[in-house]
Order: structure tokens, then sequence, then C-alpha cells
């Protein structure tokens, strides 16, 4: 009978509940739900299954006010494993964002690599192939030899792990700051191609269906992995390595081929990875959503070690498996099709009638829970956290652009931006990912502002970017939201692409500090206010709290992960200048604003001021605006202004161009600011776009129409200089070698763990 | 007369390539492809073999090291004895040193870490089956991406593949200098791929697969399948065997 437990295993009360996480009140509902104590195998399901991880039991009632319809979607944010939206011949996006801070803070290869394995399973667990894998990093003062180690590490496991699997790492964004010191952020993004008739959910099907699982064997790695994560970092971590899972790309390739394949020949009812939580939580939501429940046979599960109890299997974050319900009288063939490519597929118990989860291990019940229970949008606690403005904000918003003391040699100042980790180019980090396999990326990494990949078989392609700059939202959550969702939009649209969806990767720290929480209800505030009006809906993402070490929490960093399609190829548009005599026309306003900028921080070591401000029916107009005049076929290039202001951008065009192409740019003394306002300020909806010096009058007649502001500001020129006003005159060599040295030298030296 | 080659693409558990170089010849070069899974001992009788990129078998021992010893491979070897062509790209350069149908060895690369990006080589023969539609000298954009691409032979080996005209490609820069600046990965004599003596075998690491669609914006690898495809198409022509 239930609640027998050998001896090994600890008798459960509320001091051991403690121990893996749970609350008094949550092991309370515990009893109140089974009617008893549970066993430890039962108290370790509900100890991950409620940890924040997988039950987003702090952030759900939040993530609901996000928009979350629109057209195409073909899942809901949450119902599936990633999101999916519809693009038109008989062909479907997947798409997810997801982090893997803690496991990369303490071992940075394995936790990097088995972050994009898990994002990439999301996808092929639905039937997609993934076809681009997108990052975002956040490291901390690269003059630290700790962070060095990590960055160098993180890198070369993201790549390694791409690489061998075969997927074009096409995009992502590396930033550096204090902040992140003790706990760098490592947020994988992967997009892959389904036809809408082969989704795979991840359901169970009906009672008596076989349950089987695939891949790799089971062992003791990453046991509480999920419970892990939903902590705060501290001394103590490093005793979590085994925490850490280890990655096998090679047999998630081999994964990736027999899943699709049995999948594609409809053999497959359900099937869903098994990441955080392994086995625990891909039986129990493949169950609960499929109103049903499943008996398990422990002794089945191919293990790495024989004397695994039934806690640690059902716990287990071995990576490259999944978890499958075959169509009935089909088993065999999937047998046939794992095999084929040497993989492991063991039948370990069958869909049940009624709603409970029953784990046997030699004959023995080691656990019986309603799954319903143990689920998101279940049994799963819901909990309103306060939140409350913190001190700082006063603090940081006491700021005056006028004391800033306006330079003499804004040259000399460029150069600096343009050396500094945060702008300078990530080519020592893109380099070492394959951008090119499955010669689908038509513009990579630093070619435009998004990366633009074509789908096989159409005229289509796909434009995707990450971004969110955490210092605007440190400064501001709520407009630090709305800015993060529209510069991933607007720079979707410069690569020539309609902004279709968003995933979402909310970094955060403690929810149960009211300060944090108010971060993060103000920055989802914000996303979701962005995502109405770009009309742009959250298709899902992942929450990442406890984002914390001893020196306090990293800037809240809500990474926006947003896809675009691009109609027809001839759109797809670059960010650098093209030809001589190109006029470079201004779109936006330019209002000189300091806080929180590159700049700024440069000037005084930290971030001050109040975010830029955004105006989202203005951005709307501007993005539409864009859109028409490059479908139009009147924009040789666009390129949108970010970090370093208006000098960094047009830096950048020209850096990125031909040899010898260079920029007079005028006309910025008629806006009655300070130079370096001008030339560094980071004001938000302005983009550089290039012209045919023939329609520059079209273009300004269609932006004044829709009422964009535009202005020419000058032209391209083969002097291979940058000239602007009488303000700043360097060669663009000179700036190439500040910008590509500014990254390289972390890689250069070695970084060892200190 | 026959108007189309007829190329194997081999896939092995861990190939990633194998797609990429079966559109490159059945789409866009327009030939006859067809996919050898690598537990198959049967060729397919075909007039071309490719060793794609990838990570066979996970490159876990040591690159190509555990694909040599695959069922197809002991047919690939019979194939290139017998004077059939194989074209080993990257993963399936590594293969084809670890399987001694080439000599020599790719080691990690200089700066230990992988490296995606184009590289300019140096067609340094034109005389050969898989150059023959390039000019003597002719510098080709082609990218690489590997962790494994520092080509390896001691001193007698480099005079051996020098006397005998065994370099085919050698990395330089825009302008065709052979200079440090332009070797990705450390090879010895800034070697990118080489030819067997008998010029029916050879191995790159730079992909030219990846530089065949316009659409992508790079085309000079089709120099490469191209020369393949004129030489045997016209062999064929002429009524010689390509085993002869």
């Amino acid at each position: 009978m239930i609640g027998s437990q050998e001896l090994t295993e600890p008798v459960v009360d509320l001091r051991v509940a403690r121990e893996l996480g749970l609350t008094e009140d949550e092991y309370d509902a515990i009893l109140r739900i089974l009617g008893r104590t549970p066993t430890y195998t039962e108290l370790g399901i509900y100890s991950v299954m409620w940890s924040e991880h997988c039950s987003y039991k702090n952030s759900i009632a939040v993530l609901k006010t996000l928009p979350r319809e629109g057209k195409g979607l073909l899942a809901g944010a949450g119902e599936e494993n990633a999101g999916l939206v519809d693009i038109g011949n008989g062909l479907a996006v997947a798409f997810k964002i997801e982090s893997h801070n803690h496991p990369s803070a303490i071992e940075p290869y394995q936790g990097a690599a088995t972050g994009v394995g898990g994002i990439l399973r999301d996808i092929f667990t639905m039937g997609a192939r993934p076809i681009a894998a997108l990052n975002s990093l956040r490291f901390g003062n690269p003059k630290n030899a700790r962070v060095r180690y990590l960055l160098k590490n993180v890198v070369k496991g993201i790549g390694d792990y791409g690489n061998s699997f075969g997927v074009p790492t096409v995009a992502g964004e590396v930033y550096f700051d204090d902040c992140y010191n003790g706990n760098p952020l490592v947020n994988a993004m992967a997009v892959g191609i389904v036809k809408t008739d082969h989704i795979a959910r991840a359901v169970a099907g009906e009672p008596g269906s076989a349950v089987m699982i695939v891949g790799s064997a089971t062992g003791k790695d990453g046991i509480h992995g999920a419970t892990f994560a939903s902590v705060e970092l501290s001394g103590e971590s490093e005793a979590r390595r085994p925490a850490v899972q280890v990655g096998d790309p090679f047999t998630e390739k081999a994964l990736l081929e027999a899943t699709l394949e049995a999948i594609q020949s409809g053999h497959v009812v359900g099937i869903q990875d098994m990441g955080a939580a392994g086995l625990t939580c891909s039986s129990t939501e493949m169950s609960a959503k499929g109103r049903v429940g499943m008996r398990l046979n422990l002794d089945n599960v191919p293990l790495r070690d024989q004397k695994m109890s039934s806690y640690e299997i059902m716990l287990s974050e071995s990576q490259e498996r999944m978890l499958l319900v075959a169509r009935k009288g089909h088993e065999e063939a999937i047998n046939k099709i794992f095999r084929k490519w040497d993989l492991a597929v063991s039948m370990i118990g069958e869909v049940s009638a009624g709603s409970d989860v029953e784990v046997f291990q030699r004959e023995r019940l080691k656990a019986r829970v309603p799954a319903e229970t143990l689920v998101l949008g279940g049994g799963a606690p819901v909990y309103h956290r306060e939140a409350r403005l913190p001190g700082y904000i006063a603090e940081v918003r006491d700021f005056a652009a006028s004391d800033v003391m306006e330079p003499a040699d804004c040259s000399k100042v460029l150069l600096e931006l343009l050396g500094s980790p945060t702008i300078g180019s990530k080519r020592p980090v893109y380099e070492q990912y394959d951008s090119m396999v499955q010669t689908s990326a038509l513009l990579g990494p630093g070619e435009s502002d998004a990366a633009v990949v074509r789908i096989e078989g159409t005229t289509k392609a796909l434009a995707l970017k990450t971004d969110c700059n955490a210092a605007y939202v440190y400064l501001n959550p709520r407009r630090g939201g709305e800015i993060a969702v529209a510069e991933a939009a607007r720079n979707v649209v410069c690569s020539g692409g309609k902004p279709i969806a968003i995933t979402n990767c909310l970094n955060f720290g403690n929810p149960y500090d009211p300060e944090v929480f108010w971060q993060f209800k103000e920055a989802v505030a914000g996303i979701g206010a962005a995502c109405r009006v770009l009309e742009t809906p959250v298709t899902g993402g992942n929450v990442s709290f406890y984002n914390e070490s001893p020196e306090g929490a990293v800037f809240p960093t809500p990474v926006i992960g947003m896809l675009g399609i691009i109609d027809d190829l001839a759109h797809v548009t670059r960010s650098a200048f093209d030809k001589r005599g190109d006029a470079i026309i201004l779109l936006g306003k330019t209002a000189g604003h300091l806080g929180g900028s590159q700049y700024l921080h440069r000037q005084l070591g930290s971030y001050r001021g109040d975010a830029p401000e955004m105006d989202l029916a203005a951005e709307q107009a501007l993005q539409q605006t864009l859109l028409a005049l490059i479908r139009s076929r009147l924009v040789q290039s666009a390129h949108d202004i970010s970090e370093g202001g208006l000098a960094v951008a047009l830096a950048e065009c020209c850096m990125g161009a031909h040899k010898g192409v260079g920029a007079v740019v005028t006309g910025l003394s008629m806006w009655s600011l300070r130079k370096d306002y001008c030339l560094f300020g980071e004001d938000q909806s302005r983009v550089i776009i290039t012209v045919q010096a023939t329609d520059v009058d079209e273009v300004m007649r269609r932006c004044g129409n829709a009422g964009v502001d535009s202005q020419s500001i000058g032209s391209v020129t083969s002097s291979g200089r940058l000239v602007i006003e009488d303000w700043i005159d360097v060669s663009v060599a000179a700036m190439q070698e500040q910008y590509e040295g500014a990254v390289m030298g972390l890689f250069g030296i070695e970084g060892r763990e200190a | 007369m026959r108007s189309k080659i007829k190329f194997a693409v081999v896939v092995f558990p861990g190939s990633n390539c194998d797609r990429d170089a079966f559109n490159a010849v059945e789409r866009i070069m327009e030939q006859e492809a067809r996919f050898v899974w690598h537990k198959d001992t049967d060729l397919g009788d075909p007039d071309v073999v490719i060793l794609p990129g990838g990570f066979s078998y996970g490159d876990y021992l040591r690159c190509g090291a555990i694909a040599r010893f695959s069922p197809v491979m002991k047919e690939v070897v019979r194939f290139a004895n017998h004077g059939g062509v194989v074209l080993g790209i990257c993963n399936g350069f590594q293969i084809l040193t670890e399987a001694g149908l080439l000599p020599g060895a790719l080691l990690r690369n200089e700066s230990l870490r992988f490296v995606c990006m184009d590289t300019f080589v140096r067609v340094e023969r034109s005389d050969t089956i898989f150059t023959e539609s390039c000019k003597p000298g002719e510098v080709l954009k082609i990218p690489v991406a590997h962790g494994d691409g520092n080509y390896y032979t001691d001193e007698e080996g480099l005079k051996r593949l020098e006397d005998n005209g065994q370099i085919l490609f050698r990395y330089c820069s825009a302008q065709g200098k052979i200079i440090a600046e332009a070797n990705p990965n450390g090879s010895v004599a800034s070697i990118a791929g080489i030819v067997n003596t008998a010029g029916n075998v050879m191995g790159l690491m730079p992909h030219p697969e990846r530089a065949v669609d316009p659409v992508l914006g790079r085309i000079d690898g089709r120099k490469i399948f191209g020369s393949l495809i004129h030489s045997l198409v016209r062999k064929d022509n002429e009524s010689f065997s390509v085993h002869s």
C-alpha cells in the first residue's frame, strides 16, 4: 500500500519538505490533496512541480495580463512546449526562449550547452525542425578573471552544442555590467518550422496507449535542477554542481531525426521532452492535459546507475530524453525508427483511466499523485506577491544632464564607446557559432539589425532578433519593458520584416523581495502595452527569478525574442551603407536624451536618470512607414539607433560597408542641442536609412504624410572617414580597430577560474 | 552520352551538412543525388561520393576516428581505390585522413576555438578534375566552420605534397597572398585542401556546398562542383571510364 517506504527513504515531515524548498502552507496543501503523508518520492514530485521554475507560481498572475491572442497563433502561451504561429504555405513557426542562468553560473560550459539542448528539444518535440538558434547573454565586469572564464566557456558551450547539432546560430546579444558579476544570464532561443498537419502535442492518448521513454539513459545528473533554479546563488552553490546536467549534442541530433520521423509517420499521439523535472514533469503534464492518468514502471527505465531510487529517477534531469505516447498498434514501428538511429527506446508504462500518475518500482507503488494537482493552471499554487517602489529609483533619477561636462573631443569619446565591450563588435563570439549550416541564413550576425533566415520551399524568410537594454529597465521598468519590445520590433523592420509575435525570457531577482516584484510587474506591464500597440502577441517564454548573488540582484532583464516575417526576399535589408552618393536620412525625433545611455555610463561609471521617452504610437508609425518604404524598394540600408546613439549607429553603418566607405553628416547643429547630446543621446524610435539621391524627396514626402519626422543629414562617401559636423572626424580604420578589439581582447587573455 | 552526374552523399550519425551537400548538387547544380546511410554497404554505383561535414559520431574520440570504421567506409575505400571520385568536406576531410585515403591529419585550430567565417583560398592547380573550371591562382571565397581544421603533416610529408602537386587550395588574402592572417586555423603551409596522388580523392576544410546558391551571396563553390561535373561528363563523352 502507499505510504510504506523503503528504509532508505527519509521519513517525510515538514522539515524534509522545507529542505526540498516547499513552504509550510504548500506542505499542508499536499497533505490535504493526498489525505495522507506523502512518500518521499511524492514529496520530491510536488517540490519540483511546485518550484518556481515549473509552476510559475509567483509570476503567472502577472503573466496573464499579457496579450496572448492574435492572428495566426496556433497555440496559446503555456499550452505547448513552444509558441506556434501560422505563416501560410501550410507551415507554422515554433519558437521559444529559455534561461539557463544558474547552471551556467556554476558550470558555464555544460550549463550553456544544455540550455541550447533544452530549447532545441522544446522545438522538435512539437514536430518542428529547428532552423535557427539565437541567444542573449549578460556577463559581469570583464576585468574580472572569473567573468572572462564564464564568457569564454558559455560561448564555447553554446557553440559546441549548436554547431554539432547542426542548427545555425544566427543572432544574439552580449552585454557587460557589474550587476551580473556573480550571476550571468544565459538565455537561448530556438526557432523551428513544422507543417501544420504534422504538429505534435504534449498530450497523453487514450487509456491503454503505451508510454515510451526514448533517447539517453537516465542518470543522477540534474536532480533537483528545477529547484536549484528557484533559489538565489550563494557561496554554497558550488556544491550544486551535480545539479547541472551534461549535454550530448550528438545524441540530440539523432533524437531530432528519429523524433521527426516518428511524428511525421503518424505513430505518435503525444510527446514531450524531458527538461526541467524530467520524467515527473513530462508524465504529469501530459496526463493532466489529456485528462487521463499514467502507470509507470520505473524498472523499465534505462538507467546509468542501477541503484537509483524512484525519487532519483523521477527527478533526474538527464538530457536528450523524450517521453512519448504511441498510437495503439504502432509501438513496433516507433521501436524500429529509434533503433535505426541507435537510440534506446523502452516501454515504461501505459496511459490509464482516471487522473492519477502512479509510479512503481520493484513491484511497489512508490507514488500515486493526481496529475492535475501538480501542474500550472491546475493545482499548483498561485501567489500574488507584494510589490513596492524600490528606494533606488528616486536616487538614480536624481540627475540633470547639464551636470555632465561637455567633452572637448567627441572623436575620442566615439572611439572609446566603440571600444567598450557592450558596444564593441561581438565577432569573436559569433565566429565561434556556425551561422551558415543548413545554408538558409541570408543575413547572419553583424549584417543586419535582425537575422534573416529563408524558409525552404517558399519565397519567404523569417527575421529574428533578441533584445533588451536592461539599464533602461533598471531605471524605469515599465518604459524599459516597452522599449525592449519596441526595439526588437524596430530591428526586425530594419531588416525588412513585419514583426508578428514575441517570446520572452524574464530574468529578475528574488520575487519575495517586494522591490524586485515591483520591477517585474512594471516591466511586464510595459511589455504588454508595447505588444498591444505593435500587434505582436506573447506566445510564451520563460521566467527566471532568483538571479541574485551575494552582491545583490541583477538588473531586471526581460529579454524579448521577436519573430518577423519577410514575404519577399527582395525586401531583405542590410544595416551597412551601400553606395557612395546615397543620401543618409534620419527618421524620428532627437531630443538628446542621456539617461541610461552608454555615454553617460562612460562619463559617470553608472546608469543614471530615466529611460528614454517611448511614444508607442509614434513607434508604430515609424515602423509602418519604414516597412512600406522598404517594400517600395526605396531603402538601400536601414539601421536602428540604440546604444551609443546616432554617432555609434553611423559608425556601425560605415564599418559594415565595403572598404573605403565613409560618410559626411551635417544638419545636426540646427537642433540647438549640445553636441554630445546630439551624438550620443539615446532617444528611441529613430532609424538611419540610406536612399538613392533621386529618391530623397519621395521618401521625405511619404514620411511627412505619415507624420514621421525625417531629415536628410548627409551622404555616403568614399573617403573612408566618418565626418559629423565639425564635431567628429575619424577614419573608419581607426574605428574598426577599437570596435573589433573590444571583445577580442577578452578572449585573448586566458580567463582562468578566479 | 549522359548529362547528369550521380552523387552519393554519405550520412553518418552526426553528419549535419548532408542535406546542404545534397541540395547543392541536386537543386543548384542540377545533378542526381542520393543519400547513403552509414550502415549501408551498397553505394549504388555513383560517379562521386561526398563525405559531408558535421560531427560524425559526435567527434568524441577524435574527428573522423570512429566514422572510418563505419560499414559504408569499407565501400568508400574500395570505390576510391578503384578510381572512384571522392570529395570530403570538413568532417569528410577529417574522415579521409583517418581512413588513410589522404595523408596528414587535422588538429585543433591554433586558436583552440571553433571558427565560422568566410575565407579566401587560392587555387594551386587548375588541371585536376576538382579545379579544372578555375584559372590557375584564382581566388575563391568559400566559408569555413570547424574546430579542428589545422592541417598537419611533417616536413617530409609536406615536401611530398608539394612535389606531387597535391595541394589544391591554400588560404590566402582576398588578393591571393598567402599570409598568416588569412589562415583561419594554423594549417601547415596554409593548406585548405589536398588531393591524393591518383587525383581522384580530395579533402578540403572550406564548405563549397555553402557557396553555390546566389541568394546566399556566395557562389565560388560552384567552381569546384562545376569542375567535377564538367570533367566527368567530358570523360564520359570521350568514353573513358572514370575508373581508368
